[in-house]
């Protein structure tokens, strides 16, 4: 149980000290291959990503030079480097110094798929603390035989094996470059949860330094020899088609070395940066296109939503039949809620760093999936995967999926044209606000009854959007591909999976309901250009929901908190909500003149993180913008490798669900993203800002990783629209829940 | 040939009068505090002082710029000796992403210059052009809080200036 075989331990007995080579475990082609076949591969035994990665080396490595640990996810600026580190740190018995780790790439890591769906910590942080603790044990077992000394009596401290009287053996002295290439056991030898050292604490983030400090931290920060920069001309709208150029006077601007014309697809390259921009400028001042009104009207959006086909997907179906159940409802309520398109609004513009060199090619990028965008790109250049290598170096926060891949797609096609030469391409402020995939427009219905004693007899929601995942896959999904001559177009978008969903995500409230219909209505035609925002669906059902809960307990005279507590039975869920109520000081709360407070409550996709919020608003009918005074959650992600980290993470996704929610949607004609910069698509600033954010972190030792990033999102949406309610005695259903509209609700 | 201080040293640069600031500190003189963010004076990732201001370097040509003193995050200290600002801005864990982080210490020390012990509010209303998109403005205000204590403190005990200005 958790213990290697006896012929592991002889043959790595026999074998002289030396490095675990990791490549035995990935070899770029066999990665492929795995890769490949990971599906099929998958040992459902497993904890985490060791599935579809099983040798202990693919994850860590231990020589002289120290201990590295391999991740195949990725630092998005959520601290995940830290929280590994501290992970493989605990179970290898060492100090979080002593660690290296190794951030996605796929000549060095193993396949993890995309860094999303908060599930780095379930996946990859539940994989290096079974690798890290089981490779401990096969160290233990070879000290044991080496010291001729049983195991229980040893132990593990600061790298090293150590027997009683002090006599130790350091790891890098006790492995081969074979030991750890074997396969992971079923079970660990996991440490005491009541003893953790290292997890548990809030270690530092191993990147903010290089960040405060202006050393190289991005990947617009690199420089390589030689490198060269590009920008593109994109197209003023989708699908436009380029009717002619002039090319020859853009050649004869300094610094310029080549313009890369193919098809629609429009680029130039110069030695420096601000060339490259110039040069960009005059090209596109000097093309013409051919353009299409393919956009819907922004004022019918939610009724052309309602009336595109669509496809049903069940969600949800418990009880009897409404009908039979409505002679018994005490009180029946019906509200429609609306969201339109959202930005992730990147502070910095993707950007990527391609090298073409020997028929290979090399792409430093910010993705958040260096194996599917691998796979993408080979595709989109015509190389077999063996060719390409995808590093990933972090960019600004991507919060899904943005422009990372197509910025990746823009140096690859661009670097082919100048082979031998890095070229650097980031994407201009309006390239990103105009061509990223924005988190879809949704709207959801939803009727429910509440019976006499004040408890919810029967719900009915309804819930339509676009896919929330456009995500590569292959070429198709990279837009730029879009625009060559021989073009490629998406592939036809499908919805996501259940339990987890994409529109659909935590559609299904949590609450205990006796009669319940749950339905997505997926709708295939996708006018905009849509994808994976931070928490996909769930930020715009947990609105709806927890909006309505709200409504429900107005109706019935009940306190917003007491009514969920009556609705739920899961005693992490009742802890959290009860926390932050508690901490909130929500019985006692005296509402001023013009304040409100607003609760609300979620378990992320109803399988990860547990949250509940309280948020206090002030509304002045003078100020457009309302005021958030404070704001206290609770969460549970299961074990807290790193309590800041989380608490980082948290009070930064309430403050963008904020941003989002009060103040954001996506403008546009029948033509063209209109919403081109920071003036027209204006999001959240300090002036705005919580004048408090308390979030508190309840630790589960020993309890799995529910992963945070995205936990916030949707119940943060729910307590604002409560408070703004309960502060102005308003209903609000459409988002954002912007001053104007606030205004003209209150009448002023 | 354009002279230019920059966090204290000297420089020439052959960049054209029109080139932004900002790329002649990223490009030419391969320094990455400034950040490139939207290239309209919109988000502060760019943000750096000259002659002890805080200025949207992406939108400032570099030829009006002649003989002036530029300080970026660089020039605030280094891991073993941080500046003021540097320090709590570690010390309060104040970034995610970390891309606006060097433009929002150079906007706040631009307000330390002029407001040694500004209050919330007036932080809050000096870091107003600068954008954060992962949501750490309070700990941002509390990291320059933290800085202009500390940096009070420093100048009550006689020590010099733990905040290098450039």
């Amino acid at each position: 149980m958790g213990v290697p075989d006896m012929k592991v331990s002889r043959r790595a007995v026999l074998s002289t000290g030396g490095a675990l080579v990791v490549s035995f475990a990935l070899a770029p082609s066999l990665a492929g291959a795995a890769a490949r076949s990971a599906g099929r591969a998958a040992d459902r035994s497993l904890p985490g990503s060791l599935r579809s990665t099983p040798m202990l080396d693919a994850w860590l490595r231990i020589d002289a030079g120290g201990i590295t640990v391999f991740t195949g996810k990725a630092e998005l600026g959520q601290g995940i480097k830290t929280a590994l580190i501290q992970v493989a740190a605990e179970e290898l018995a060492v100090q979080p110094q002593a660690i290296t780790l190794v951030t996605a790439d796929t000549a060095r890591t193993p396949d993890e798929g995309y860094t999303a769906g908060s599930l780095s910590m379930e996946d990859s942080g539940t994989a290096i603390m079974n690798a890290a603790a089981q490779a401990r044990e096969i160290m233990m077992r070879l000290a044991s035989e080496r010291l001729r000394q049983p195991r229980g009596e040893l132990t593990a401290a600061q790298g090293a094996v150590i027997a009683p009287g002090g006599r130790r053996i350091a790891y890098a002295d006790l492995v081969s470059d074979r030991t750890l290439h074997v396969r992971a056991e079923p079970r660990s030898p996991l440490g005491n949860p009541a003893h953790r050292r290292v997890m548990g604490r809030s270690w530092p983030r191993v990147d903010v330094p290089a960040k405060v400090f202006g050393e190289r931290a991005f990947v617009q920060d690199l420089r390589l020899a030689d490198m060269v920069h590009a920008r593109v001309v994109r197209p003023p709208s989708y699908g436009a088609r380029l009717r002619s150029v002039e090319t020859a006077p853009i050649l004869r601007l300094p610094g310029v070395l080549r313009v890369v014309r193919n098809g629609s697809y429009l680029a130039v390259v110069a030695r420096r940066e601000y060339q490259a921009i110039v040069a960009m400028e005059a090209l596109s001042r000097s093309a013409s296109w051919e353009e299409t009104a393919s956009l819907p009207h922004q004022s019918r959006l939610f009724a052309d939503l309602l009336a595109w086909p669509s496809r049903d997907v069940p969600v949800g179906r418990r009880g009897r039949p409404p009908s039979l159940r409505r002679s018994h409802a005490a009180t029946m309520l019906e509200a429609e809620y609306r969201r339109g398109y959202l930005m992730h609004g990147s502070i910095g513009p993707s950007c990527a760093v391609a090298l073409f060199d020997h028929g290979a090619l090399t792409v430093w990028t910010q993705t958040q999936g260096v194996y599917p965008l691998r796979s993408a790109l080979a595709g989109l250049i015509g190389l077999p995967e063996s060719r390409v290598r995808c590093i990933q170096v972090e960019g600004a926060g991507c919060y899904g999926h943005n422009g990372a891949d197509d910025a990746a797609a823009d140096a690859a096609l661009i670097a082919k044209q100048v082979p031998g030469r890095p070229v650097r391409v980031q994407w201009m402020r309006a390239d990103e606000h105009k061509w990223e995939p924005y988190g879809p427009a949704m709207l959801a219905r939803v009727r429910g009854a509440l019976d006499a004693a004040g408890h919810i007899a029967w719900w009915q929601y309804q819930v339509w959007s676009n896919t929330h995942s456009t995500r590569p896959g292959g070429a198709r999904e990279l837009m730029p591909a879009w625009y060559l001559e021989r073009p490629l177009s998406p592939p036809a978008p499908r919805p996501l999976p259940l339990p987890a969903g994409g529109g659909d995500r935590n559609a299904l409230p949590l609450y205990r309901i006796p009669s319940l219909r749950v339905d997505y209505r997926f709708v295939p035609k996708m006018p905009l250009r849509v994808s994976a925002l931070r928490s996909l669906g769930a930020h715009f059902n947990v609105f709806a929901i927890e909006s309505f809960m709200d409504e429900l307990a107005r109706a019935g005279k009940l306190d917003p908190v007491e009514f969920r507590l009556r609705h739920l039975d899961d005693p992490r869920a009742l802890a959290v909500i009860r926390t932050a109520a508690e901490r909130f000081g929500w019985r006692a709360y005296r509402r001023l003149a013009g304040c409100g407070k607003g609760f609300a409550f979620a378990r992320y996709k109803n399988l990860a993180a547990y949250l509940a919020i309280a948020v206090e608003v002030s509304v002045d009918r003078g100020e457009p913008m309302p005021r958030v005074l404070r704001v206290v959650a609770a969460v549970d992600s299961g074990e807290a490798v790193n309590p800041d980290g989380i608490r980082n993470q948290i009070e930064g996704g309430i403050i963008q669900a904020f941003s989002w929610t009060l103040l954001e949607s996506v403008k546009f004609d029948r033509t063209r993203i209109t919403s081109r910069d920071w003036a027209s698509y204006p999001i959240l600033r300090f002036s705005a800002a919580p004048r408090s954010v308390e979030v508190v972190v309840l630790n589960r030792p020993g309890q799995p990783f529910l992963g945070t990033g995205e936990a916030a999102q949707g119940p943060a949406a729910g307590a604002l629209a409560n408070a703004l309610a309960d502060a102005a005695g308003l209903k609000l259903q459409d988002l954002p829940l912007s001053g104007d509209r606030i205004k003209g609700a209150m009448g002023s | 040939m354009i002279r230019l201080i920059v966090n204290g040293r000297p420089v020439e640069v052959d960049d054209e009068p029109s080139t932004p600031l900002l790329y002649v500190l990223r490009d030419t003189l391969e320094l990455n505090g400034a950040k490139f963010g939207c290239g309209l004076g919109q988000c502060g990732a760019c943000t750096v002082l000259v002659e002890g201001a805080a200025v949207f370097s992406c939108v400032v040509p570099v030829g009006d710029l002649a003989g002036q003193r530029i300080t970026t995050v660089e020039g605030l200290g280094t891991r073993e000796r941080p500046g003021a600002l540097q320090h709590a801005f570690i010390e309060e864990q104040a970034a995610q992403c970390g891309y606006c982080t060097a433009g929002m210490i150079m906007r706040a020390q631009g307000l330390l210059e002029r407001n040694a012990s500004p209050t919330d509010e007036e932080i809050r209303a000096a870091l107003e052009p600068n954008l954060c998109r992962c949501g750490t403005h309070l700990r941002i205000v509390r990291a320059v809080r933290r800085a202009a204590e500390a940096r009070q403190r420093a100048v009550a005990s006689g020590l010099s200036s733990l905040g290098r200005a450039g």
